[in-house]
């Protein structure tokens, strides 16, 4: 890879948005004065929310917040994709399909029609899918929602011309190092810890509360165990599903996790 | 420009600096608005649908994604509903710090608007980059405020963003007194920034407008109405959350995935100005005192005062955490126990953009049967509509394209609009078979 600082200009930065609630576009909103310093480094050529627009231009780096959930979603992907070096993609809904990955599976047809008066100018794929679904992706930041020292650590390494270092540790690393009381352990609580990937700083766990996975799935996560463990802890099977199927519900282990524990419900 | 006429067709593929993806369709013909459309196509994201048969306890994680900028506005909202079903009485120490969470979103929303969203316009700007290099101090300022309102949420949900702390029956933690003193003296010493910003935004030249509108708003007896209090119009509607249904309705119009709400069949206004017109005389008097000092007149019928009105907002929401902050004491238990039950659960809260209602019907496991959500953004869909019709006119349509453009992108911002969240939403009289 060419080093992008040895080029004449500043590095061309892109922020595209698809399906999301925006909240990782924060991680650069909420910088700060950062953001002015950023703003110095790099050259935002195209970022909605703040104002540059530009989608059509060649960048060094797009970031692409949410997943594809529309025929004209599919188009604009591949579009990004031809005019970017780089393409990170940000958060649960860019890496798994998102919370609105729910509703693969379920009928949204039908759904649309209970909430639209005129379904049929509604246009949505059948599925809500992650980026790299239909693009080669180069680097993903997982999170719900990513913050901004994850987001700015990957700026920094592309600024230096090497691919971010992944972090798929579990939460319980995390836990560990805060000397945070593990809430399953001592309390009883039926934690996704154990099989989320680290990076949030083992916030739930902090607060006295259960981890919930936003983070998506952890490198070697042992969902089996962890089904488990949940039954033994008096989780009915649906409730086991339902923290399987949650905020990265179609990442392939939680999506496994479930069908598993589905198909061998006997209660 | 002449007697003229033109056909002109504007069309704004993308708007910026509004949270989520909309479009604007204008055209004019013969000197007359033939088509006005604020196309809202951010995808359809199925909330209501999905958190059918969730348990209460996820609700307030889930329905966070709505919207990463007032995620707290959605889990307060969910959390009141739930505990007035479940007959829940709120510790005072988790009914004042659910104000001060919600305080901090206030804060970092409004002047996240402010300075990187709505002011550039005012200053020729094409965005808040280019706006700190003319007034750098002012955009320190207001990102230094922004980043206060974060760390606010974050002294209760551990981040700002689909933060974790909410609980239903309180919060999950409380915050050690040692941070609550950190951030107490970060408070006391961002009230004169918040008032110098008071004074910057009543200092710019905004156009004149004066539009009848319907302005539509919580109110509360003796406090400025925020996590809590019942639904007001400024035509003297006053009814409890309970009653959304019987005075407004939804409909879907073809060229927008989120709904249009109506009130009485009409539209209205929601948001920081509706608020300020309905509860102004319920601001501590140094800010009413301020507002005379600054020559701001309420009511207002100038959809572009919104900008100081969020300024206005931002100085009480500090105010407002400052005071309940300033007698804090970690209680023995952030939470109170809550038994679920089966009924029809409402809600209302202020998002930093307007009025936002929730509705759950739940069975007697704590579990969601049907839900129905109606964001701030949907609710001044019609409105915006309505509003860029009339400033058109009186603005006059023999602007270049270039100015008409910009004058309806600047009408659209004052709305602040959240597409993200009003197209997840909802609707009217579900079919079921």
């Amino acid at each position: 890879m060419n080093a992008p600082n040895s080029r004449p200009s500043k590095p061309r930065v892109a922020v595209h948005k698809f399906s999301s609630c925006d909240g990782c576009q924060l991680a650069f909103l909420n910088l700060g004065e950062d953001l002015l310093a950023l703003a110095e480094r790099v050259d935002l050529v195209h970022f909605a929310e703040a104002g540059p627009l530009d989608p059509d231009t060649d960048v060094d780096i797009a970031f692409v917040e949410g997943s594809v959930s529309t025929p004209e979603d599919l188009e604009r992907i591949r579009h990004i994709r031809a005019h970017s070096r780089l393409l990170i993609a940000i958060g649960a809904c860019a890496t798994s399909g998102g919370i609105q990955g729910l509703r693969n599976g379920a009928d949204s047809e039908q759904w649309v029609a209970q909430i639209y008066s005129h379904p049929d100018a509604i246009h949505s794929l059948a599925l809500s899918t992650p980026i790299s679904n239909h693009v080669k992706v180069d680097f993903e930041i997982w999170g719900c929602p990513i913050n901004s020292q994850q987001m700015l650590a990957a700026v920094k390494s592309l600024l230096f011309g090497v691919i971010p270092r992944d972090n798929a540790d579990k939460v319980c690393i995390e836990c560990k190092r805060h000397g945070y009381p593990c809430v399953m352990v001592s309390r009883g609580i039926a934690c996704m810890g154990p099989v989320t990937r680290a990076g949030c700083g083992a916030l739930c766990p902090g607060l006295g509360r259960d981890c919930y996975g936003c983070y998506g799935p952890a490198e070697n996560a042992n969902t089996d165990a962890l089904a488990a463990q949940f039954r033994s802890q008096g989780l009915t099977s649906q409730a086991i599903v339902q923290r399987f199927q949650s905020i990265n519900s179609q990442a392939p282990v939680f999506l496994a996790a479930a069908d598993k524990t589905r198909s061998g419900s006997h209660d | 420009m002449t007697e003229q006429k033109r056909t002109v067709a504007i069309h704004v593929p993308v708007l910026a600096r509004v949270e989520g993806e909309g479009a604007l369709d204008l055209r004019i013909e013969d000197g007359d608005i033939r088509q006005l459309r604020l196309r809202i196509f951010e995808p359809p994201r199925y909330f209501e649908k999905f958190i059918e048969g969730r348990h209460y306890t996820e609700i307030p994680d889930m329905v966070a994604r709505i919207c990463g900028i007032c995620p707290v506005a959605y889990q307060v909202t969910a959390a009141q509903a739930f505990e007035k079903l479940f007959g829940v009485e709120l510790s005072p120490w988790a009914r004042a710090m659910r104000r001060v969470f919600y305080c901090g979103e206030w804060i970092q929303s409004h002047s996240l608007h402010i300075h990187l969203l709505a002011a550039p316009d005012f200053f020729g700007c094409g965005n808040a980059i280019e706006l700190a290099r003319i007034a750098p101090d002012e955009v320190r300022r207001g990102l230094h405020i922004q980043g206060l309102g974060n760390e606010l949420m974050d002294l209760f949900g551990a981040r700002s963003v689909h933060p974790v702390g909410v609980r239903i029956g309180g919060f999950h933690g409380a915050p050690s007194l040692a941070r609550i003193e950190a951030m107490r003296d970060k408070l006391r010493a961002a009230l004169p920034e918040a008032e110098a910003l008071i004074r910057w935004a009543a200092a710019i030249p905004m156009p004149p407008d004066d539009q009848a509108f319907v302005s539509v708003g919580m109110h509360h007896p003796d406090r400025y109405a925020i996590e809590t209090g019942d639904i007001a119009a400024s035509d003297g509607l006053l009814i409890g959350a309970e009653a959304y249904d019987e005075h407004f309705a939804e409909q879907h119009e073809l060229h927008s995935t989120a709904l249009f709400s109506t009130y009485h069949g009409k539209p209205y206004l929601v948001g920081p100005l509706a608020r300020l017109n309905l509860n102004r005389d319920r601001l501590p008097a140094n800010v009413q005192a301020l507002l005379d000092d600054v020559g701001f007149e309420l009511p207002s019928r100038n959809i572009f005062h919104s900008l100081l009105a969020r300024a206005v907002e931002i100085l009480l929401a500090l105010q407002e955490a400052l005071r309940l902050l300033d007698a804090y004491e970690v209680p023995d238990s952030p939470w109170g126990p809550v038994t679920p039950r089966a009924g029809i659960a409402t809600g209302c809260t202020e998002a930093p953009r307007g009025l936002l209602w929730h509705r759950y019907e739940m069975d007697g496991d704590g579990r969601v049967v049907n839900a129905r959500i109606v964001p701030p953004t949907s609710q001044n869909q019609g409105r915006i509509e309505e509003d860029l019709r009339l400033s058109l006119l009186n603005f006059g349509l023999d602007h270049p394209d270039e100015a008409l453009r910009l004058h309806c992108e600047k009408i659209i911002r004052n709305y602040d609009p959240c597409i993200s969240c009003a197209t997840h939403f909802l609707c009217l009289n579900v079919e079921r078979t």
